[in-house]
């Protein structure tokens, strides 16, 4: 007979049943055998497989501690030798997808063994940490549990009887991004000859590797008539008012702010702060025209020098965030601006 | 140009009185062996046998080369070096099919790499199929690297020629015939196919980067054309230390799997019409440059199709992505084999360049992807630490106390060869 499958399942307080928010500050704590989803867990891997243990901790203290906490999480999860983690599913739980990923990255980083989780596609933790781990496409929330949880542990029992995983579609997971070597049944000069007698008689082929499209922007002429030119300031260094009111986050950002400068002619340490968690914000903190030069411009403004400065600037935080964000936030953003009769733009980076 | 291929079937490799072939066991006079390859270059040279299935690892190795011999027609094997300049490529040649060459020693430290004769690593190289004559050489003192090179280079194909030469009046076990017409004759044939051609790009980025054609320095060379049965008999030479998995071995360039696939399918799927060499440069004048002369003579061939090759990884990106992008702007439809590095997770961007245009590519699998080697009985060349946690693909601790190995299969020779010789691809998770 073969060997159970070993599995430790990570939850957050909420789903073990200890607690909502009152109760996000819990550290690290462990269980034996299986809780919450886990019962479910459970059930839909039979006798193939087992929850060996839980292990518990409150989605405020995990992403408040994450370097500790991931390291206490390790260490509860290895001492049980399992076969591999499930981690939720945290459906569209932000907090708590995020903590499943770390978990899934500390846990492949330092024992070696791979994790199942489920979360909504729009889930943060997706984006951040799918190269990672297996994630099962869930709804937004746990009234998808019943439908996750058998796809769940399909993937953990493969995973955990280390059988060959196939791509992403064919398995039921979120791509993850991540290139895997296979051997194939011909050998590469045979298949670029296939795939060359494809393209030639128009049939449809399908490429190894889509390379990833770079959008090379040519650079715009110069703006001659600047003391004519209404300018405008963009950031990517998260300049924003001080207590950052549209919670842009400091890495893999989301959103961007639109904020007024009416009546403002220099960003003071009082007044402005950066939400970039990518670089040292002291400087930025002290004086942030140092990142946005909003002072300088008023100068410009003051001498003729340029016609003016628009009366909103445009922030975001260009830290790990992605290209699919960037751009969508720079359509929306130019769009705008060109509807304000803004003719340039100082596009500002850290 | 017409050749005759004549493939002796090696089934075993042995140390004999007399260098001779008989009933497939090839026999080797090892002291008339190692008393032709004196070189003063070279303080000490040895001879070892390797065979598939042997708990056997042989690290660091520069080049493979398989033994063959020119029995009919102008020139000799390995025009430039071990012969004249005289043209090759059509008569008769004999094939020691299933024995090779290898070379080993190390001249840069982390471009040379290992072959496992047996084990996980073993199915990666196509070297631990054959019956491997391995001469290990090491350099006089003082030795500069280039001429280390050089001595190695030339030990290789020396070895080559004589091994091979054992065949020259054994019966073939199979023959095949090639015949690439010149072009106007070409291009009168199979006219309901299309023509297709072949880009073959050589590694030349230099300083131990370098390939040669009949002899010459590819770096110095315009693209140009050449017949696929001249490739068979050695008018390219490897003369690189590039990375060990995606480096072409004399051996590759003799066996390129794209040429011989290409003149299969010749009549059936295509109008095979030509092959275009060209370069790997490093300044972007030579790329553009070499990427414009290869679309322009491409297209003077009339070519409607074209599978290019790349060689080695990252600057050579570049070459292989402009000039498919110069040939698809001229309206060629162009297949592209390369490799990956991807990252040692897979999840980084695979190539040092891109181009909208670049939509057909075979992939020789990621070059990062981590394997662990179990130890090996017996070791042929160096595989202390000094070499295997230097060798490109190898990291600070990959040669473990117990004689095992955790490192990228980049370190394995020929692993990702970008001829599409071995049956690995890549896919996304």
């Amino acid at each position: 007979m073969t060997q159970k499958v070993r599995l430790v399942h990570y939850l957050n307080q909420f789903f073990a049943g200890i607690g909502g928010e009152e109760k996000a500050d819990l550290p690290p704590a462990e269980r034996e055998g299986a809780l919450g989803p886990g019962i479910g867990l459970k059930a839909a891997l039979g006798q193939k497989g087992e929850v060996v243990a839980t292990v518990i901790c409150g989605d405020g203290y995990f992403n408040e501690n994450l370097a500790e906490a991931s390291k206490t999480v390790v260490k509860m999860i290895a001492k049980h030798k399992p076969d591999l983690v499930v981690a939720g599913p945290a459906f569209n739980a932000g907090r708590y997808g995020v903590a499943c990923g770390a978990v899934a990255k500390v846990v492949l980083e330092e024992i070696g063994i791979p994790t199942v989780s489920g979360m909504f596609a729009e889930n943060p933790g997706v984006d951040l940490y799918r190269k990672f781990a297996y994630i099962v496409e869930t709804g937004n929330s746990a009234a998808s549990m019943r439908q996750a949880l058998p796809k769940i542990a399909k993937l953990a029992l493969k995973l955990g009887r280390k059988e060959e995983m196939g791509p992403a579609e064919a398995e039921g997971y979120l791509q993850r991004g991540v290139r895997q070597n296979i051997f194939v049944a011909k050998r590469g000069s045979e298949r670029a000859l296939d795939m060359l007698a494809a393209k030639l008689n128009k049939r449809p082929f399908e490429t190894e590797y889509p390379l990833p499209t770079f959008d090379r922007v040519e650079p715009a002429p110069a703006v001659e008539a600047v003391k004519q030119s209404k300018i405008a300031l963009v950031t990517s260094g998260g300049i924003v008012p001080k207590g950052n009111p549209d919670r842009i986050e400091s890495s893999s950002a989301t959103k961007y702010g639109r904020y007024n400068l009416a009546g403002v002619d220099d960003l003071s340490a009082a007044s402005y702060e950066t939400a970039h968690g990518g670089y040292d914000p002291t400087y930025a903190n002290q004086d942030s025209d140092r990142v946005l030069p909003v002072d300088v411009l008023r100068q410009l403004e003051a001498e003729g020098e340029i016609g003016q400065l628009h009366s909103y600037f445009y922030s975001t935080t260009g830290n790990g965030t992605s290209v699919a964000n960037a751009a969508a936030f720079a359509a929306e953003i130019a769009g705008e601006l060109v509807n304000e009769g803004v003719h340039a733009v100082i596009l500002t980076s850290t | 140009m017409h050749l005759e291929l004549g493939q002796i079937f090696i089934k075993d490799v042995q140390l004999g009185k007399k260098t001779q072939v008989k009933e497939g066991i090839l026999f080797i006079d090892k002291d008339e062996l190692l008393a032709k390859l004196q070189d003063e270059r070279l303080a000490f040279i040895d001879l070892k046998l390797a065979k598939p299935g042997e708990a056997t690892r042989i690290i660091p190795v520069k080049d493979a080369i398989e033994p063959r011999v020119k029995v009919e027609g102008p020139g000799g094997l390995f025009p430039g070096f071990v012969h004249t300049v005289d043209t090759v490529g059509s008569g008769r040649t004999h094939v020691l099919k299933g024995a090779c060459v290898l070379t080993v020693g190390q001249v840069v430290g982390f471009q040379e790499g290992l072959i496992d004769m047996s084990g996980p690593g073993a199915k990666y190289t196509p070297f631990s199929k054959t019956q491997n004559i391995v001469l290990v050489a090491e350099p006089v003192k003082g030795l500069e690297r280039h001429s280390h090179e050089e001595a190695l280079r030339l030990l290789g194909l020396k070895a080559a020629a004589y091994l091979g030469a054992a065949g020259r009046n054994v019966k073939p076990d199979k023959t095949i015939s090639y015949n690439c017409p010149p072009l106007p004759q070409a291009l009168q044939q199979y006219p309901e196919l299309p023509k297709v051609a072949y880009v073959y790009m050589l590694q030349s980025q230099g300083l131990l980067h370098d390939t040669y054609l009949y002899g010459l320095d590819v770096k110095k060379i315009l693209p140009t054309l050449i017949y696929p049965t001249e490739v068979m008999d050695g008018a390219i030479v490897s003369g690189n230390c590039v990375s060990a998995c995606d480096k072409n071995t004399t051996y590759h360039h003799l066996n390129n799997p794209i040429i011989y696939d290409l003149l299969d399918r010749h009549g059936r799927d295509f109008n095979f019409i030509g092959v275009v060499v060209t370069n790997e440069n490093v300044t972007l004048t030579d790329k553009e440059r070499s990427s414009n002369y290869t679309a322009k003579l491409v297209e003077w061939l009339g070519a409607e199709g074209v599978v290019i090759s790349e060689e080695g990884f990252g600057n050579p990106d570049t070459d292989l992505i402009m000039s498919c992008t110069k040939l698809e702007k001229k309206g060629i439809k162009t297949v592209c084999l390369t490799d990956e590095y991807a990252g040692r997770d897979g999840a980084s961007q695979s190539l040092a360049d891109s181009s909208p245009l670049v939509n057909a590519l075979v992939t020789a699998g990621n070059a990062n992807e981590i394997i662990m080697l179990p130890p090996m009985e017996k070791i042929i060349g160096d595989g202390s630490a000094g070499v295997v946690d230097v060798v490109a693909g190898g990291f600070a601790g990959s040669l473990r106390a117990d004689g095992s190995i955790r490192a990228e299969i980049q370190m394995i020779i020929g692993a990702t060869n970008e001829l599409g010789f071995n049956k690995i691809s890549a896919r996304m998770l």
